[in-house]
């Protein structure tokens, strides 16, 4: 192998399962891909499933339940929404309706004024209703079989005897909660909205990625009115997620960050996404450590008869300005501009250039090309749908030392993407390397007033929640043509805390019996932790491999402590 | 609203020159009307739903431009768009659409029995013959910028309007995203599936977001009208049919619009449409009729011929592949088709497709005879 193959983000490559129907693409071979279906009758979680325009249905609830006093205990008494001036009680004398049995004092006994502007949105159906006096047998309702009264609300009420008060309640509570909203909101712009959360919420059915299993209804409503100082908002976050709702290797985030706070503003979301992705790491309780100590790596040389290369990378981003998905123009060339004044006071074996994607001339573009560095406009609607493409290439570049051993990409999928790599198995020098220059680089910015988004909960913040923690993806290209073909190999891999990939990246098969082995873990271990593992893990391949190859049998190791 | 960067309060921290995109090696009207003052001007600007002109300008930034048509560039997120950012839309309107000032009127012109002829277009050559415009209701924000809510609104409102048709317009909803796998396949057949689009052109502009939610095909049962929910406008409206026929195809397109157009005003919602632009759509180009009439129609000799292009100018005609606006053209097979939108009533541009495709095949069946056309030479329209 003359030049280490790059590996690319397992977004590069164009998804082929979510071509067009009538551009007659057909989907690869079965055997080549792992398919994740969703589970056919799964709910991703507990709570009302949105229909959008269906009512509740069901036995009435006892009435103490549906008290709301306390929750609104905290708001001037004009302003309490409607369902605090309903006086349910389970005092209250119920008195019979074309709705089955409901209180004296609740919605259709109600005064025209008090329906007011609550009600809206909700049609003329109810504002009439709203406006009689029980017992309540209008003709207009008796007729609501009729094809012609195609109104949804009018639907619920002429539907089973239980459903109407709970119909009436749930739906006034949904737009009170939302006109007269109340709840925090951290500072910046209110978003605006004229449709009620449950209106709003996206279709999820078909969908198998982390946002869309931890994403209720409840967690929505939320969540939706709120935003982050810039202004990001909780539909921006997820769009990704939304607009692509599985992938056929791996389960994907489907959702990102466009800033910092994002992290914060949308916890309630992401700390749950984040625990299913980083296997149960909970970012409420737990802290991750930071190591960048390279000095305490052991045994990190390999055997270079089978390993060809190694490559550790990880993600910076600059705080204090927005992310990738949420980025201006101005916000992204202020990244480049930091970024590359400080990569010019690198030093030493750390010098080198910076080629602007814009600005580049067709020599230092084939250059790069023939080096594997250049990356391009992404592809994949994983990643275009986040909004992180715009104004593509503006402001995004690329930064080599002059040995093409250190190598930082700018305003990618994040504001930085910093590898080491190197030919050979030297993963000790590549990750001294890594250590050093990515300390000279933030003691370069932080000169300039500038520092890293890094917290104690979450580590090092990255545009993606996967790439958490360290950010880290420490790997060979190593060839293990026996072992691959053990049926072991996996078992082996799983409890080594080890993943393999072809060598054209995450979407590829492997070549001949070369493959890509990298640590699964971002998130709970600390740098060197990680790069530690990855070398433990690929002596023992390289040891199996070498007893095969004598004929001698090989063990399962134990697995690792996640 | 929910894309891009359009949120963002911070960029206004930057100055506008910071801000100001790179149009260096861009090709479309956007990039040749934007400035640096323009932008200064209006980058503090929005409409009332919150549509600023970053979001306007995104398609045409990350577009730089397309090998066969000089694109827009722009999109409206809203009506108010082409108000609050006149000073940015109406120069790209008046060089898209030859000349349209500021001040001009359209009219507007649905009447099909003030088409003269059309229905003899020599079905030898003719083989198929369309009328497509669109329509945004009132009220609600356009696809590159609407919630889904909105989106899902708007797909109820088309649900109820459609159902209440009949005769011949009698027809069926099929939602995207809840179509069966032979309802699928017919509609693939029938010509009619539209997915969800791969131009960079339109997803740059947000209209792709959430797909299949709230999208949908209508057609009738004779399958010659067909309506378009939440593609790239909020309908798209198409009346079709084999043969040359087209004043039977204009005439059940009017009737249709028509009757789609009262069915919304008795539940309280109308189009959107002003004296000056017509009716409006996402793209400026669509403005005006957003109509487009045309024909696939069999020209192997004229298409040839280097004459070709000077005459569709005269008439004011453009030609396209028959996969559509992207695609080159198979055997000799060409889709003939108005050129304007804005400024020309609907009346006024089938005519001009209806005479045009007239002379272009006199002048076809001349080439085949070996004979000239040049008397057959029309003036500029």
């Amino acid at each position: 192998m003359s030049v280490v193959p790059p590996v690319l983000s397992c977004t590069e490559t164009e998804q082929k399962w979510h071509k067009p129907r009538t551009m007659g693409v057909k989907p690869g071979p079965v055997d080549a891909m792992v398919v994740v279906k969703p589970k056919p009758d799964a709910t991703p979680a507990s709570g009302i499933r949105s229909t959008l325009y269906k009512g509740y249905s069901g036995e009435l609830l006892d009435p103490s339940t549906l008290n709301p006093l306390p929750a609104y205990a905290d708001m001037e008494p004009d302003s309490l929404p409607l369902i605090c001036r309903m006086n349910i009680t389970s005092d209250k004398p119920l008195v019979d309706s074309i709705f089955g049995k409901i209180q004296t004092g609740s919605l259709p006994g109600q005064p025209k004024e008090s329906t007011g502007s609550a009600i809206q949105y909700l049609g003329t159906a109810t504002r009439r209703l709203a406006s009689a006096r029980l017992p309540f047998i209008h003709p207009y309702l008796l007729n609501c079989g009729n094809k012609t009264m195609a109104n949804n609300f009018a639907r619920i009420l002429s539907s089973k005897r239980n459903v109407g008060i709970l119909s009436l309640i749930g739906a006034g509570s949904l737009t009170a909660g939302f006109l007269l909203n109340h709840e925090h909101v951290t500072a910046g712009a209110q978003v605006r909205r004229v449709y009620p959360a449950s209106a709003e919420y996206p279709d999820l059915r078909k969908h198998n990625n982390c946002m869309a299993s931890h994403l209720t209804p409840a967690i929505y409503a939320k969540l939706v009115e709120k935003a982050t100082p810039n202004g990001y908002s909780l539909d921006q976050a997820i769009q990704t997620g939304v607009d692509n709702p599985g992938h056929p290797f791996i389960k994907t985030v489907g959702m990102v960050a466009g800033d910092e706070e994002s992290y914060e503003v949308f916890a309630e979301l992401l700390d749950p996404v984040i625990k299913e992705r980083h296997n149960g790491y909970d970012p409420q309780t737990m802290t991750h450590p930071t190591d960048l100590d390279s000095s305490k790596l052991t045994s990190g040389n390999f055997d270079e008869r089978y390993v060809l290369s190694s490559r550790v990378r990880t993600g910076r981003s600059i705080r204090g300005l927005s992310l990738p998905p949420a980025c201006t123009r101005a916000e992204r060339r202020e990244v480049e501009r930091v970024v590359v004044d400080a990569l010019a006071g690198l030093k030493g074996d750390l010098a080198g250039t910076y080629y602007s994607l814009t600005h580049m001339t067709d020599q230092e573009q084939q250059q790069l090309i023939d080096d594997h560095f250049l990356f391009d406009k992404p592809v994949s609607p994983l990643l275009t749908c986040s909004g992180m493409a715009r104004d593509w290439p503006d402001a995004r570049g690329i930064w080599h030392n002059n040995t093409k051993t250190f190598l930082i990409w700018i305003n990618e999928e994040d504001h930085t993407r910093v590898i080491s790599m190197e030919k050979g198995g030297n993963m000790k020098r590549v990750f001294d390397r890594f250590c050093t220059g990515l300390k000279e680089v933030e003691r370069l910015i932080q000169e300039k007033g500038w520092e890293f988004m890094w917290n104690e909960r979450l580590g090092y913040i990255l545009t993606c929640p996967s790439n958490l923690g360290t950010g880290l993806r420490a790997g060979v290209h190593v060839n293990l043509p026996k072992l691959s073909k053990d049926p072991r190999f996996t078992k082996i891999l799983d409890n080594l805390r080890l993943q393999k990939r072809g060598t054209g990246g995450v979407d590829t098969a492997a070549v001949g019996s070369t493959f890509d082995i990298s640590n699964l873990d971002r998130l709970g271990q600390s740098e060197v932790q990680l790069v530690q593992t990855v070398v433990d893990g690929v002596n023992y391949l390289i040891d199996c491999e070498k007893k095969l190859e004598k004929g001698q049998d090989i063990k399962i190791p134990p697995p690792l402590k996640k | 609203m929910p894309f891009g960067n359009t949120h963002n309060k911070l960029k206004m921290n930057y100055s506008a020159e910071q801000e100001y995109p790179d149009l260096s090696q861009h090709n479309n009207h956007m990039a040749k009307v934007l400035t640096p003052e323009m932008y200064a001007n209006l980058r503090d600007k929005e409409t009332p739903s919150g549509f600023t002109v970053d979001d306007v300008i995104q398609t045409g930034v990350d577009n730089p431009g397309h090998p066969f048509i000089m694109t827009v560039g722009c999109v409206a997120g809203d009506e108010e768009t082409y108000e609050v950012f006149k000073e940015l839309l109406d120069p790209i309107i008046e060089d898209r659409h030859g000349g349209y000032k500021p001040s001009d009127k359209h009219k507007t012109d649905l009447n099909p029995d003030n088409l003269v002829g059309g229905d003899d277009l020599d079905p030898n050559y003719v083989l198929s013959s369309r009328v497509r415009t669109g329509r945004s209701v009132r009220g609600f924000c356009l696809p590159p910028h609407c919630s889904r809510g909105e989106r899902r609104a708007i797909e109820n409102m088309a649900i109820e309007s459609l159902a209440s048709l009949d005769g011949d317009l009698n027809g069926q909803y099929y939602a995207l995203k809840n179509m069966t796998d032979d309802e699928q396949q017919q509609l693939i057949d029938d010509h009619f599936l539209f997915d969800k689009p791969v131009s960079p052109l339109l997803l740059a502009s947000g209209m792709g977001r959430d797909w299949p939610d709230g999208r949908g095909i209508w057609h009738n049962d004779g399958k010659t009208f067909l309506v378009w929910v939440n593609e790239e406008d909020h309908l798209r409206v198409i009346s079709m049919q084999k043969g040359g026929n087209m004043k039977e195809v204009f005439h059940r397109f009017c009737t249709g619009l028509t009757k789609i157009e009262t069915l919304f005003k008795d539940k309280g919602h109308e189009f959107m449409w002003n004296e000056h632009l017509g009716y409006v759509l996402t793209c400026p180009s669509n403005l005006g009729t957003g109509l487009r009439a045309g024909v696939h129609v069999k020209l192997p000799n004229m298409s040839k011929h280097e004459k070709f292009g000077e005459v569709l100018k005269r008439l004011r005609l453009q030609k396209r592949g028959t996969g559509g606006v992207d695609t080159a053209a198979v055997g000799g097979v060409f889709d003939i088709s108005n050129a304007d939108r804005l400024g020309f009533s609907e009346v006024e541009l089938v005519q001009m497709v209806v005479d045009g495709v007239k002379t272009l095949v006199e002048m076809e069946k001349r080439l085949e005879g070996g004979q000239s056309f040049d008397d057959l030479m029309p003036d500029q329209k």
